[in-house]
């Protein structure tokens, strides 16, 4: 057994190809998770549809993320792509946390600024928008980086419904050629490499929200 | 919810004691409770327009809930608070009275301006956002025109030289004069003070008490205010209302009050505060 | 219904494949939690070097990814072929074992400095320090985000049937397979997902308790039979095992 550089070499860009839908399906699926966990949290303060949506998300939190992938991929229409349902549902998944990260910060937001902006008459597209939402996500800014990351590192995943993503890459050409050791021991390293600079990056944000 | 024999639909006559005309506010068999809790209980009294009333007592004794009542941070549990001859804790509905929706009080609490014991400015806005975003944002004002008038207030209160930063850069009493000037450019008819100065390190009371006395000589604003400064509560008000156990215990002029307690509750609560020192 | 009755059977298969892998992974991480744990509040560099390396590259490398590893290249580089549940059960282990270790970390510095003081007073050692007075009320600030870790756990085993093994979700797309259905052959192992998420929700509950009882405290969630299948709360700090 020897590591085959040339090989590693000639193959680094269908897993940089790899690393490329993996990010995508990040950042689009960390879009919805941010903005459909902040609408979540808002509405969950209303009484019936707050108490369903709370149910639905508990339900989505204690179930696994890839079956999930898997049965929403199954039940949609031929015409919609692995990645399509692979960001949605990743996205959702995740929009079941935020919209707690975001609760939680919307709940440390003093009683006074309510009631101040209560006082001013101000409406309520005006208390959310200008004042309780900015302090609250001030807050949890770095709690929702931490899920970012966490979000990256789930992207494995799609290779369950066949999307060409990091590990999809290296799987294929891995098999193709026998070298599995190196197309794996590449892929770790691709991810140790996005995602300890990113833990650093959070730890810095962290103590300087903590600061103020 | 208020039981049917509470909302008459007309305003009460002849309770409290204005100066002749009608009063603006008018408290109506108001029940306060919390849980078991009767905070108010069955109260009555009124308020006449260019009116100011110094509301003390022991803690706990409602005066704050009268404040938070009339800006509608709370629901009273029975009776009905009349503003200017109109419901106010309540709407008309045909010939009687139910509990006020969000929108009516909307539109009904924009009179009424209240300064809190703990400031409550909004620190994500500088001191001037915090001023215009009502005017701008409730009122329609043009910017140009509400940033003109915070001008105005923010040199009344003597802080001119702030009108860019951020409260958290503010000593308590500067941010109390900031929310002061909040309080005053919705132009409200009635302010609510509720224990401005309770949150302050002494040195810095005086000056958020000179900018009340200020309002109080040069505006006609009818004024509710909750506090301990005795001194203040004698200069500024018309009358004194002194609280114990969800009721009006004694109420006359600040002269007669502090010189000439009638009722034991009020001597001994005097005497306690002063003894504080206050 | 009658469809899930019947094949009840298969399915209760997958979900003790499930638990089984759940219950090994949980043990090996709580192993490694507490080893590398502890070693990151020693003052020595050293120790807490290796700490940190470890909670960082086993946390910092997906899940999934270490799985395949351990499955597909670790036999061409040893010759030798590890048992694919064991394979799972290690990269499980590992992976929640460094997020673990930051939570035992981080509670052990969260102990006041006087306690400590007091026991170095009493003329501890270290290990005594640790197991008499350190750890037990390190222990029941662990538990909460431990219990989410042993969830997010039990979740993240439902990727093993990519490396061949045979757990809940991979029944469920057997059972779509032979049947063609594709909803009822999933919600069955939802709900026992669920369930078996619920178990072990009450099996921390009761956890924390004890631990919380032994310190004279009331658990943080209340007490009352209600409270022990209360959710656990969302880790919104840090995400801890996402």
């Amino acid at each position: 057994m020897y590591w085959d550089f040339e090989w590693t070499f000639q193959v680094m860009p269908d897993l940089l190809r790899g690393l490329g839908v993996t990010v995508q399906v990040t950042v689009f699926g960390y879009l919805i998770a941010l903005s459909l966990g902040l609408l979540i949290a808002v509405v969950r303060r209303t009484p019936v549809v707050g108490a369903v949506l709370h149910a639905a998300m508990e339900f989505i939190r204690t179930t696994p993320l890839v079956i999930q992938l898997v049965f929403v991929f199954l039940l949609a229409p031929s015409t919609v792509s692995g990645m399509t349902v692979g960001i949605i549902v990743i996205g959702v998944h995740y929009a079941a946390y935020t919209a707690e990260v975001y609760r939680s910060g919307i709940e440390g937001v003093a009683k006074g600024q309510w009631e101040a902006a209560r006082a001013l008459s101000l409406p309520s597209h005006r208390t959310w928008g200008a004042i309780v939402l900015p302090q609250a996500i001030r807050k949890v800014i770095p709690a929702l980086g931490n899920y970012l990351i966490a979000m990256f590192k789930d992207t494995p995943l799609l290779i369950a419904i066949g999307v060409a993503e990091l590990l999809t890459q290296a799987q294929r050409i891995g098999s193709a050629s026998f070298r599995v050791v190196e197309a794996y021991t590449v892929v770790g390293f691709l991810f140790l490499l996005v995602s300890v600079p990113s833990a650093i990056l959070i730890r810095r944000l962290e103590r300087r929200y903590a600061a103020v | 919810m208020p039981p049917s024999d509470t909302p008459k639909h007309e305003q009460p006559q002849g309770v409290g004691g204005g100066p002749g005309d009608q009063p603006l506010i008018v408290f109506d068999q108001v029940v306060k409770r919390f849980g078991d809790l009767t905070v108010l209980d069955h109260l009555d009294f009124s308020v006449a327009p260019g009116e100011r009333v110094t509301l003390i007592g022991p803690s706990g004794s409602g005066k704050t809930t009268i404040l938070r009542l009339l800006m509608t941070l709370e629901k009273v549990t029975e009776g009905v608070i009349w503003v200017d001859g109109e419901p106010y804790s309540h709407m008309r509905r045909g010939s009687h009275l139910s509990p006020a929706s969000e929108g009516y009080l909307r539109q009904r609490r924009k009179r009424v301006g209240m300064v809190f014991q703990q400031f409550n400015l909004f620190p994500n806005m500088t001191v001037r956002q915090n001023i215009i975003e009502a005017p701008v944002h409730v009122l329609g004002k043009p910017k140009d025109e509400a940033n003109a008038r915070a001008a105005e207030l923010l040199e009344m209160v003597g802080l001119s030289d702030k009108i860019d930063a951020h409260p958290t850069q503010l000593s308590g009493g500067q941010q109390q004069r900031v929310a002061i000037a909040r309080a005053l450019a919705m132009s409200p008819e009635i302010l609510l003070l509720d224990e401005v100065t309770s949150a302050l390190d002494p040195e810095l009371v005086a000056g958020v008490l000179d900018v009340l006395r200020e309002i109080a000589e040069t505006t006609d604003i009818t004024m509710l205010c909750v506090t301990h400064e005795m001194t203040f509560a004698r200069d500024v008000s018309h009358r004194v209302l002194m609280f114990d156990q969800g009721r009006i215990a004694e109420e006359g002029p600040p002269e007669q009050i502090f010189g000439d307690p009638r009722e034991e509750r009020t001597k001994s609560f005097l005497s306690s505060v002063l003894d504080n020192g206050h | 219904m009658d469809f899930l009755i019947q094949r009840l059977p298969l399915y209760l298969d997958g979900a003790w494949v499930t638990v089984q892998l759940t219950l090994g992974g949980s043990a090996l991480a709580f192993v490694l939690a507490m080893f590398f744990g502890t070693m990151g509040t020693i003052r020595h560099w050293l120790p807490r070097a290796v700490a940190t390396v470890y909670v960082e590259v086993f946390r910092g490398i997906a899940a999934l990814v270490l799985m395949f590893w351990m499955a597909f290249a670790l036999p061409q580089l040893s010759g030798f072929q590890l048992d694919d549940r064991f394979a799972a059960i290690l990269a499980l282990g590992l992976n929640v074992g460094a997020y673990g270790a930051e939570v035992v970390r981080s509670s052990i510095n969260a102990v006041p400095r006087a306690q400590v003081e007091a026991a170095v007073a009493l003329n501890f050692s270290w290990s005594q320090r640790m197991r008499l007075v350190v750890l037990p009320q390190a222990w029941a600030q662990m538990l909460p985000t431990f219990g989410n870790l042993v969830i997010e756990l039990m979740k993240a085993t439902a990727v093993v049937f990519l490396i061949g093994v045979v757990d809940l979700t991979a029944v469920a797309q057997q059972m779509r397979q032979s049947t063609g259905e594709t909803v009822i052959a999933f919600v069955g192992a939802f709900v026992l997902y669920y369930l078996i998420a619920q178990v072990l929700i009450l099996g921390m509950r009761l956890l924390e308790r004890r631990a919380n009882r032994k310190l004279g405290r009331t658990s943080p969630g209340g007490a009352g039979p209600l409270a022990l299948l209360r959710p656990p709360a969302v880790d919104t700090r840090t995400g801890a095992g996402k």
